[in-house]
């Protein structure tokens, strides 16, 4: 185990049945990186991150998230790491304040630091007039920053970011990209998914996972040399159309959508909801990423 | 005329998601609503198919008012919502065949213009569409939408949620239309399909921001634009926010877009003053302005030039 | 035409392939129809009685024999004083004592008359009643075929109790013939109402009512064509119920079958368009589910006489009761069913249920929305 890296993963596979949903997967990440994870609904990347993140046991291969194992040691593993996604962030009927200060006490974060911690967060995000403000009343783009600062307040080593950019406009994105960038700077290593390709160039490595496999990691500069494309996308779409990417690409079963659907679920590093362990079924008209208005 | 549109405007309670849009598609026309949540492109839509009544303004689709020509119109509309609306429980063939059925036609009568979409799900025909993949829902739900042959097609968000092959070839299939002259509206938050449209209409919180073809739009931005990288990315984004003389910058995937504020800026100059701020392997370029980076700087500008943040006072809710 | 069809079609299909729709389509009933027709009864089923004989001749004997073969009744104790009688209540061994006199038979055959003292206890008054019921009955059967033996001139009376006292209609006090009737009712209001509310706001949930809306489909199309397979099905159900309540429970029909078709055709449609008024409220199938169960399932069950007689409850409830639908039809249905009453003693509930139909027919067609909002 080298002694920067803060993941790392040895041929982990998940199976469900006889479905491989992750199939012997292997990669590194060092600490204060910005690790992008992409792939197609179905992927299987949100089972990896729920296995990373230990919310789910894997079936066979080895795992260290800062340096717990996630076969043994899954609860130390959710102390230490933040965890954000799209379908959950903030609780709308409770103010700013109220929401920092229920995210501190959830990952055990004394009553005093809580309170250091909020007035430095409404600060750095300048947000400090709205603190008595409903979220629900605050603009998206204000949303997603706020979230994102929620789940890193207890400063973990980790962060796991599922989706979080969706549908937002480009300035906000791209503001949001500010935090997690300052977040890298500070040491914090985010592990991010998305399916907004151009993100992908903000990480520093990508990997892009195809039917559970993990069939390219480099930094995306290395991508598009490798592929000779221009931009992620174009490396995502050679990288589908070669070998069994297009052929399976129609045939989807059932248990592979219900399991991207169920992983999509509300969720905190520290205390994730009882009974998250197992694939079941969800709206299954929810689209992955973004919604209409 | 396919159709027009003026000054429409629609509130829900006191959020306002469109605040006065007008434009005109021509016939055999593919126009794009480019813009991200909030921006009011379902909002827009539904008035235009007649499932929602404006609050104020006009319009007309193929020469009907969707207020009062509501019935007629909802003939001759193929509408595709955001989220395909399939029935999960009933197979590929049976979505297909019920469609048709209420259009009082039948599937082999239009069958040339789903041909080749159908085809690439004719296979599955016997699966349920709730066990189908993301990209071949969106295939069955675009011929559930064309089967009655209709007179203009709406597309609200067909390739949101579906995997990056999937995109591209919807919008091969769209091409393929193309040849029949059908008129088609579609709206996308992803500025790259912007480029596959024959123009574009930018969307942002219920403003129509600017319209024209793709290429024209990004004659719209009004400066130079060019493109910064470095050695380090982060390092790169602030030494330029701390310049003196910029105007915008804005990242975009490895490369960072910069305007200055002066007419007379000299990349040389930005060279060595980042290059003395420890950067290295700094590289300038002169680019054209994409879509994306003109949807930028006209929000930029919409909101007052400052950042979002705090002039923001309109809050739209997803 | 064909659009309509094709419509109907669908909702068949729907209908046949979710699992959840079937087991409380056909499931349920039955399961119901079991239930309260096997397991929870309302009548007397091996109750423990007491017995203390002060007398001990062959008459007592006789009447005791009579009484524990019924089959009603299980034999706790043979008391040997009145002091034990508080003492096995308390207990709560018994929940009846039979008390024979002194010289019972002797008093019989020379004055003609005897006393037997039926004490029951009425912390249960619903078993006490009942307790009270069945052991006159069949005292009294034992006086008739005393009688018949002994060449008539023999009453002997229980104290306490009215010797008039017949049950009409129900002389057995069956439960079955108590609850099957409503039992018709609560089906016909959970496939009517409860299925049809769901399954529109299913569509406005998974968003395809949008779609269905942006096509040649008039709104009395798309209501019609939900309804109508749950129309069909509803009577099936109510046909097998029947089928099982007549052969297996024996529940009697004494009226006219077609005026029972009609009238239930009659509650049918008012639950339908109940069904669609609630769908039209709501914008997902969970609060169609909420609104349907709390008000309709449930009043269907408290208020409409099913259980509870309306009789017996507080004036406000006795007026809520009046707009519960099944009320009215459980009236008609327990009326043909167990009276063999005609149109002509039911006419008054038949226009009040035919009322309640049109104005929610009208109510729900003019609360369907064309649009989304």
């Amino acid at each position: 185990m080298k002694e920067d890296n803060i993941i790392e993963v040895s041929k982990l596979t998940r199976r469900f049945g006889d479905f491989t949903a992750v199939d012997h997967i292997s990669f590194e990440v060092k600490r204060g990186e910005i690790f992008g994870f992409l792939g197609a609904n179905g992927a299987g990347k949100t089972t990896a991150i729920r296995m990373l993140t230990g919310l789910l046991t894997p079936t066979s291969g080895a795992a260290m998230v800062a340096g717990e194992d996630v076969f043994t040691r899954a609860e130390a593993i959710k102390k230490k790491i933040g965890y954000m996604s799209q379908k959950f962030s903030l609780y709308e009927d409770l103010t700013v304040t109220e929401n920092i200060r229920f995210y501190g006490g959830i990952y055990g974060l004394s009553g005093r630091n809580i309170r250091s911690k909020t007035e430095e967060l409404l600060h750095r995000l300048e947000i400090t007039g709205v603190r008595d403000r409903l979220i629900r009343d605050l603009p998206l783009g204000w949303k997603q920053k706020l979230a994102f600062s929620t789940a890193v307040i207890h400063d973990p080593a980790i962060v796991f970011m599922d989706e979080p950019t969706s549908g937002v406009d480009p300035i906000t994105r791209r503001q949001f990209w500010d935090l997690i960038y300052e977040a890298s700077d500070r040491g914090t290593t985010v592990f991010v998914t998305t399916h907004y390709m151009d993100e992908a160039e903000y990480c520093d490595r990508v990997t892009i996972m195809v039917e559970g496999r993990i069939d390219a990691l480099d930094t995306p500069g290395g991508l598009k040399r490798r592929f000779g494309a221009p931009d992620i996308d174009e490396v995502f779409v050679k990288l589908a159309r070669s070998g069994s990417g297009a052929a399976n690409r129609l045939g989807k079963n059932a248990e592979t959508r219900s399991d991207e659907s169920a992983a999509n679920r509300p969720g905190r590093g520290a205390t994730p909801p009882p009974g998250e362990g197992t694939a079941s079924r969800s709206n299954p008209n929810q689209p992955e990423g973004g919604g209409a208005t | 005329m396919s159709v027009t549109v003026r000054n429409l405007k629609k509130k829900y309670g006191d959020i306002e998601a469109l605040k006065g849009v007008s434009f005109e598609v021509n016939p055999g026309e593919r126009f794009g609503f480019i813009g991200p949540d909030g921006a009011g492109k379902t909002t827009l839509f539904r008035i235009l198919v007649s499932l929602l009544l404006p609050d104020d303004g006009e319009a007309r689709v193929i020469g009907l008012d969707p207020v009062t020509g509501y019935k007629e119109l909802r003939r001759r509309v193929g509408y595709m919502p955001g989220r395909f609306s399939l029935y999960q429980d009933l197979s590929v063939e049976e979505n297909l065949r019920f469609f048709a059925t209420i259009f009082n036609t039948t599937v082999s009568a239009n069958y040339d213009l789903i041909r080749d979409i159908y085809h690439q799900i004719e296979p599955f025909k016997k699966r349920r569409a709730g066990d189908l993949s993301g990209g071949m829902k969106q295939k069955l739900a675009l011929s559930c939408a064309l089967i009655h042959k209709p007179d203009v097609l709406f597309l609200d968000e067909p390739t949101t949620g579906v995997d990056a092959v999937s995109r591209r070839e919807f919008w091969d299939m769209l091409d393929k239309l193309k040849a029949t002259g059908l008129t088609v509206l579609v709206s996308t938050p992803y500025m790259d399909e912007a480029s596959r449209c024959d123009r574009i209409a930018l969307m942002h919180r219920g403003h129509i921001l600017d319209v024209n073809t793709p290429q024209g739009i990004s004659g719209n931005f009004g400066r130079e634009l060019w493109a910064v990288r470095a050695d380090r990315c982060y390092r790169l984004l602030k030494a330029l926010r701390s310049f003196p003389h910029a105007g915008s910058v804005f990242t975009f995937g490895e490369q960072v877009h910069y305007t200055d504020r002066r007419d007379d800026f000299n990349p040389e100059e930005l060279k060595s003053w980042l290059e003395s701020e420890g950067l290295a392997q700094v590289q300038i370029e002169k680019i054209r302005p994409t879509v994306e980076d003109t949807l930028i700087s006209l929000m930029d500008r919409q909101e007052g030039g400052g950042p979002p943040d705090n002039s923001a006072t309109e809050f739209h809710r997803t | 035409m064909k659009a309509f069809w094709g419509f109907i079609v669908k909702e068949f299909y729907h209908i046949f392939r979710d699992r959840r729709t079937l087991l409380i389509l056909f499931g349920m009933p039955l399961i119901q129809l079991l239930l309260f027709g096997y397991a929870i009864r309302n009548e007397l089923n091996k109750a423990d009685i007491a017995i203390l004989d002060q007398s001990r001749d062959e008459v007592t004997r006789e009447v005791t024999d009579k009484l524990l073969a019924s089959g009603h009744f299980q034999l706790a104790a043979f008391l040997e004083s009145e002091a034990e009688v508080e003492k096995i209540f308390q207990k709560g061994l018994a929940r009846g004592v039979i008390v024979f006199e002194p010289g019972f038979g002797r008093k019989l055959i020379r004055e003609g008359r005897s006393a037997v003292n039926v004490i029951t206890d009425a912390s249960e008054p619903n078993m006490a009643q009942m307790l009270e019921v069945y052991i006159t009955n069949v005292i009294r059967d034992y006086q008739r075929e005393w009688n018949a033996v002994n060449h008539g001139g023999g009453e002997f009376t229980a104290m306490g109790i009215n010797p008039q006292t017949r049950m009409l209609f129900n002389p057995g006090l069956r439960s079955a013939n108590l609850f099957v009737p409503g039992l018709i009712a609560f089906i016909l209001m959970l496939v009517s109402a409860f299925l049809t509310s769901i399954t529109i706001a299913r569509e406005k949930e998974m968003g395809t009512m949008e779609v269905l809306l942006v096509s040649p489909l008039n709104p009395m199309q798309i209501i019609v064509g939900k309804v109508l397979p749950y129309l069909a099905l509803s009577v099936i159900n109510v046909f097998m119920v029947l089928v099982v309540a007549l052969a297996v429970f024996q529940v009697p029909f004494r009226g006219s079958f077609v005026l029972f078709t009609l009238l239930c055709l009659l509650f049918i449609m008012t639950a339908l368009a109940l069904g669609v008024r609630i769908s039209s409220l709501v914008r997902d199938q969970q609060t169609a589910m909420m609104i349907s169960l709390a008000g309709l399932l449930l009043p269907t069950i408290l208020l409409s006489g099913f259980i509870f007689p309306i009789a017996n409850m507080p004036d406000v409830l006795q007026w809520i009761s009046h707009i519960v639908p099944a009320k009215w039809f459980l009236i008609i249905i327990r009326g043909i069913m167990l009276k063999g009453a005609g149109l002509e003693h039911l006419w008054m509930e038949t226009l009040i249920l035919f009322g309640m139909m049109f104005i929610l027919l009208v109510s729900s067609i003019h609360s369907f929305k064309i649009r989304l909002e």
